[in-house]
C-alpha cells in the first residue's frame, strides 16, 4: 500500500472542498440507494493499477479505480480468483459493461452466489487506504491475512458507499480458483420445496458453494435451457475434478433428484446467476435486493404482488424487479421487516429513491451513533451526502 | 513495562455508593462482589504478569441487567471493564482500580439453534466449544477454534475477533457472525444484524468485532454454524531448515490446495512438544509442518498424496501421513499441548502474536534467534503458516524482574520487526494493554486520532475498557508497579 500523487491530489481536493462532493469510480452504481446532491464530483478513475500481487501469500493490492476485470484476469493467469465472486450488474442496470472498479465493488460490498459459503467482499478486505472527509489519508489493516490491530476501519469503509471516506487502495485475500465446477439442477420445485432442498444441500458435508432457486420465468432468462418452462433449483460444488464428481453424485443421491451439469455448463450458468441475468433488465422498473434468513425467502417473494424475482444464497437473498412505485417498495419493506431482514433499493427513478427508505432506517440510538461516526470521518458532511440516509 | 493512569480519586471515594448502585441493577445478591478476597480472582487475565484489583465486580444474568449496570455507571461516571472467561493474552480484561468489571460468565445460555438456516443465537458467556458441543449431535460445528476454546467465551471471541488453527479455510470470528445484541455505554440495548447475511447500512457488526470492548458491551451473538466435513486427516513433515519448510509452504499454496490447517513449528517448539506429548515428532528436524485436509476418505487420500509429493520435492527429513483418526489426533496432540509443553520447560513465558508475510518467515525466524541470543532468553516459535500468524513463546523467570523486563522488550522488538517486514502487531490476541504502546509503530498519529474519534462516537466519555488499545496521551500516564 503505497502513497501516490493521484491519491494526494484527491486528499488536496477534499481538503479544499467547500461544497458536497459526489464520490465516484466508473459510475456504474449511480442508480443504487439515494441520489447525491453535489456541487462537483471526485473520481477514483485516475487511481489505477495493481500495486502488489503475491500469489503464494494469497494477497493482491490495487488502487481503487482499477477495473475489476483487470484484477480478475490477472488472478486467473495465476489460477486464483476473487473469493466473494462480485457480480457485474451492467446488463441489469443498463450501465457500461466491464468498467466497474475494484473500489466500486468494495464501497458497495457486492458479493455473488459464493457468498453463502465463502463470505462477502467485506470478509476479504485485508487492508484499505482512504481519504477521509478531512482530506487526510489513513490506512487500516495491511497486507497480511490476519490482523486485529486497532479498530477495523476496513469493515467500516467497505459498504459505506463513499460516505465515510474515499477508498484509494484495497488489499484483498484471494484463493486458488477451483479446478472444476459441477451443478445439480432440479426442475419443478416450488419455492418452499426448493429452500428445503437447498438447506439440506448447504447443511451437507459436501462444500456447496452456490444454492439458488429460479421460478420458470426467471429460469427462462438463463443462457442454458435447463428446465423447459419449469422452475429450477441449482446447487453448485467447486473443487478438484475428482472431488466435484464424487460430491455431486453423492449429494444428488441423498437428495434423490436432479441432473448433473458439466463444468462448462456450470460455469456459464453460475456466471449468469452471479450477474443477476435471471431478472429482466431494469429500464424504468425498480430493482431490489432483500436479505433474510434463508427459510423466509419464499415468503418475501410471494408477498410482493406485481414483482418478479428469484432466490440465491440458499433462499436468503431475494432479487426482485417490479414497478418503480411506492406501493411495490412498501410491500417489499413490509415483507423484509416481517422476516426481520434487510432491503436495498438497487435501481429506481430518482423520484422513488428520494421518497423512500432505500435501506432500513436505524433505531434512534443507532442513528445517533451513525451521525457521530459520520461526523468523526467526515465532519463537514461533504462526502456523498444523503447517499444512504436522508440528511446524513 | 506498561503504565496505568492514576485512578480517579472521586470514584474511589464513592466505592460504597457504586456497589449499592450495582446491587440495585443486579437481582442476585451474589451478582455483585465488593470484598477483597472475592475480588481477587478478577485481578488479572491471561496476561498474568499484570494485576490490578477492580473497584467491584458485577455478574449480570441478562441483557437487561447489563443495561441497568451501564445506565448506572454512565450516570455516575464510572468506568467499566467487560470480561468473559478472562483468557485474554493481551490483558484485554485487566481491571482498573476505579473501574467496575462486568463479567458475563453467568450469561451462558444457548438461546436458539436454527439448523434450517444454519445459525445459533447464544449469550456472551457460552464457551467457544460450548457452541460446537450444542450442535455436534446434528453434525454441525462453530468454526473459529482458538487454543483456549475449552474456556474462552464467545463474547470475548467477538471482542477480540479471535482466530484459531483452522482460519485459513473457515475464517476468523468476524467471518462467522450474523448478529449481535449490544448494550451501549449509556445503557441502550441495540440489535445489530440478525439471522441474515450482510445487513444494509454501515457494517456495525464488522466494526464491533475485534473492538476490544472499546465501543459497547456484547451480550448476545448469532453465529453461523457449519456442517462438519465427512472427515479430516493430518500429516507431518520435518525439514532440515526453516527456509526449506517455508519453501514447502509456498509450494503447497501454489498447488491450489487449501489445507484446513497448515501449522509450522521450529526446533525448540518441536522438542518441547515432543517431550510433553510423545507425538512422534522428528527431533532431528529444524522445522516441521502439520498439514490437515478434509473430505471423504478417498478425497483425503488424494489430497494427502498430492501433499506428500509436494513435500518430497523439498527433501523432507521425515514424512508421516496419518492413516486413522487416532494417528491424526496424535499428530495434533503435541501442537495443541504446545503452551503446556513450554510451561513445563519454563513456568513463565510470554506468548506473542505478530503477523508477517509468509515469504518473510525464514528471515524473521533468523532475526528472532539473534535477539534470543542477545537477550539470553529462550524462544520457541509456532506459526499458522497459511495466514502468516507467528506465535513466538518467550521464556523468562517471573521471580526475576530483570528477566521479565527483558522478555517484554524482546517481545516488543519482535512485533516491531513484524511491522517492519510488512505485517502487523497482532493477528488474533488483540492489542489490549500489552501492545497499546506499540500502536504508533503501525499507525501514524493522525490515524490513531481517527480511530479515537470512532471510539468517541460510541463512548464519548471514554468509560469503556479504559487504558487499552490506544496509547495513553503523554504526559497523563504515570509509572505504576505491575
Amino acid at each position: 500500500m503505497i502513497p501516490s500523487e493521484a491519491e494526494a491530489a484527491i486528499a488536496r481536493q477534499v481538503a479544499a472542498a467547500r461544497e458536497p462532493l459526489l464520490v465516484r469510480g466508473a459510475g456504474t452504481k449511480f442508480g443504487m440507494l439515494r441520489p447525491v446532491q453535489a456541487a462537483s464530483e471526485i473520481t477514483t478513475e485516475g487511481l489505477t493499477g495493481i500495486t502488489l500481487y503475491a500469489p503464494k501469500e494469497l494477497i493482491i493490492s490495487a488502487r481503487a479505480g482499477t477495473p475489476l476485470h483487470e484484477i480478475e484476469s490477472t488472478l486467473a493467469e495465476h489460477g486464483q480468483h476473487l473469493i466473494a465472486e462480485p457480480p457485474d450488474l451492467s446488463l441489469l442496470l443498463g450501465t457500461a459493461a466491464n468498467t466497474q472498479t475494484l473500489g466500486g465493488v468494495v464501497a458497495t460490498n457486492l458479493s455473488g452466489p459464493r457468498r453463502v459459503a465463502w463470505g462477502a467482499m467485506r470478509d476479504h478486505v485485508m487492508g484499505i487506504r482512504a481519504v477521509t472527509g478531512r482530506g487526510e489519508v489513513i490506512h487500516s489493516g495491511g497486507r497480511v491475512l490476519k490482523n486485529v490491530t486497532g479498530l477495523d476501519l476496513c469493515k467500516l469503509l467497505t459498504g459505506s458507499h463513499g460516505t465515510l471516506g474515499i477508498i484509494t487502495e484495497i488489499t484483498l485475500k484471494v484463493l486458488p480458483a477451483p479446478e472444476a465446477v459441477g451443478t445439480i439442477a432440479i426442475p419443478g420445485l416450488n419455492a418452499e420445496q426448493a429452500v428445503a432442498v437447498l438447506s439440506a444441500a448447504l447443511g451437507s458435508p459436501y462444500g456447496v458453494s452456490g444454492a439458488a432457486w429460479l421460478p420458470a420465468e426467471a429460469a427462462a432468462r438463463l443462457p442454458e435451457p435447463i428446465a423447459a418452462g419449469r422452475s429450477v433449483t441449482l446447487i453448485r460444488i467447486e473443487d478438484f475434478a475428482t472431488s466435484v464428481a464424487y460430491r455431486t453424485e453423492k449429494l444428488r443421491g441423498e437428495l434423490s433428484a436432479g441432473e448433473i451439469l458439466d463444468d462448462t455448463a456450470s460455469r456459464t450458468l453460475w456466471r449468469a446467476v452471479r450477474d443477476v441475468r435471471a431478472l429482466p433488465t431494469a429500464n424504468g422498473d425498480g430493482i431490489w435486493r432483500v436479505s433474510v434468513r434463508p427459510s423466509a425467502g419464499p415468503g418475501v417473494l410471494r408477498a410482493v404482488e406485481g414483482a418478479t424475482g428469484y432466490l440465491d444464497w440458499g433462499g436468503g437473498l431475494v432479487w426482485l424487479a417490479g414497478p418503480a412505485n411506492e406501493t411495490t417498495h412498501r410491500a417489499i419493506e413490509a415483507a423484509a421487516r416481517a422476516a426481520a431482514g434487510t432491503w436495498t433499493l438497487m435501481h429506481a427513478p430518482d423520484s422513488l429513491r428520494n421518497a423512500v427508505d432505500v435501506v432500513p432506517p436505524e433505531s434512534a440510538p443507532l442513528a445517533a451513533i451513525s451521525r457521530r461516526v459520520k461526523g468523526a470521518m467526515d465532519p463537514r458532511g461533504i462526502l456523498n451526502p444523503g447517499r444512504i440516509y436522508s440528511g446524513l | 513495562m506498561i503504565t496505568l493512569p492514576d485512578p480517579k480519586p472521586d470514584v474511589l471515594a464513592r466505592r460504597d455508593a457504586v456497589i449499592a448502585g450495582l446491587r440495585a441493577a443486579v437481582a442476585d445478591a451474589e451478582g455483585v462482589i465488593g470484598d477483597p478476597i472475592s475480588l481477587k480472582p478478577y485481578e488479572t487475565d491471561g496476561l498474568s504478569a499484570y494485576r490490578q484489583m477492580p473497584l467491584a465486580v458485577a455478574l449480570p444474568e441478562s441483557t437487561e441487567e447489563v443495561a441497568a449496570i451501564m445506565r448506572f455507571c454512565h450516570a455516575n461516571g464510572v468506568r467499566v471493564v467487560p470480561r468473559g472467561a478472562g483468557t485474554s493474552l493481551s490483558g484485554g480484561a485487566l481491571p482498573m482500580a476505579d473501574a467496575v468489571v462486568v463479567g458475563l460468565m453467568r450469561m451462558n445460555q444457548i438461546l436458539d439453534i436454527n439448523y434450517a438456516d444454519r445459525c445459533a443465537t447464544v449469550q456472551a458467556g457460552v464457551t467457544n466449544i460450548g457452541i460446537t458441543n450444542a450442535v455436534s449431535d446434528e453434525g454441525f460445528f462453530y468454526a473459529p477454534d482458538p487454543s483456549s476454546q475449552l474456556a474462552c467465551m464467545i463474547g470475548g471471541n467477538v471482542n477480540m475477533n479471535s482466530g484459531g488453527a483452522h482460519c485459513l479455510k473457515y475464517g476468523v470470528t468476524a467471518n462467522n457472525l450474523l448478529g449481535l445484541k449490544i448494550v451501549t455505554v449509556d445503557g441502550e440495548i441495540l440489535d445489530i444484524g440478525g439471522e441474515h447475511l450482510d445487513a444494509a447500512g454501515y457494517d456495525w457488526l464488522g466494526l464491533l468485532t475485534g473492538s476490544e470492548g472499546q465501543l459497547a458491551l456484547v451480550t448476545e451473538i448469532t453465529v453461523r454454524i457449519l456442517r462438519s466435513p465427512e472427515g479430516a486427516r493430518a500429516m507431518l513433515a520435518g525439514f532440515a531448515s526453516n527456509e526449506i519448510a517455508g519453501a514447502c509452504v509456498d509450494s503447497i499454496i501454489s498447488s491450489g490446495i487449501i489445507p484446513v490447517a497448515l501449522e509450522f513449528m521450529d526446533r525448540p517448539a518441536i522438542h518441547a512438544c515432543e517431550a510433553f506429548a510423545h507425538a512422534g515428532y522428528p527431533l532431528d528436524a529444524e522445522a516441521m509442518l502439520i498439514i490437515e485436509v478434509e473430505g471423504s476418505v478417498a478425497e483425503q487420500d488424494d489430497l494427502l498424496a498430492r501433499l506428500s509429493a509436494i513435500c518430497n520435492r523439498h527433501n523432507p527429513m521425515s514424512l508421516k501421513v496419518s492413516r486413522s483418526v487416532e494417528e491424526s489426533l496424535a499428530i495434533w496432540k503435541g501442537r495443541k499441548g504446545a503452551f503446556g509443553a513450554i510451561g513445563r520447560i519454563s513456568p513463565d513465558y510470554l506468548c506473542m502474536d505478530g503477523v508477517i508475510p509468509t515469504s518473510k518467515l525464514p528471515d524473521v525466524l533468523r532475526r528472532i534467534q539473534e535477539m534470543s541470543d542477545s537477550y539470553g532468553l529462550k524462544v520457541a516459535n509456532i506459526f499458522h503458516a497459511g495466514d502468516g500468524n507467528l506465535h513466538p513463546l518467550i521464556m523468562f523467570d517471573a521471580n526475576d524482574p530483570t528477566s521479565f523486563h527483558k522478555a517484554e522488550t524482546f517481545g516488543a522488538e519482535i512485533l516491531k520487526l513484524c511491522v517492519e517486514v510488512g505485517g502487523c502487531l497482532t493477528g488474533e490476541h488483540g492489542v489490549g494493554v500489552e501492545k497499546r504502546d506499540l500502536m504508533p509503530f503501525q499507525f501514524a498519529e493522525h490515524e490513531l486520532e481517527q480511530q479515537r474519534r470512532i471510539k468517541s462516537a460510541f463512548d464519548p466519555d471514554w468509560l469503556l475498557n479504559p487504558s487499552k488499545v490506544f496509547p495513553l496521551r503523554a504526559p497523563a500516564a504515570l509509572p505504576r508497579a505491575a
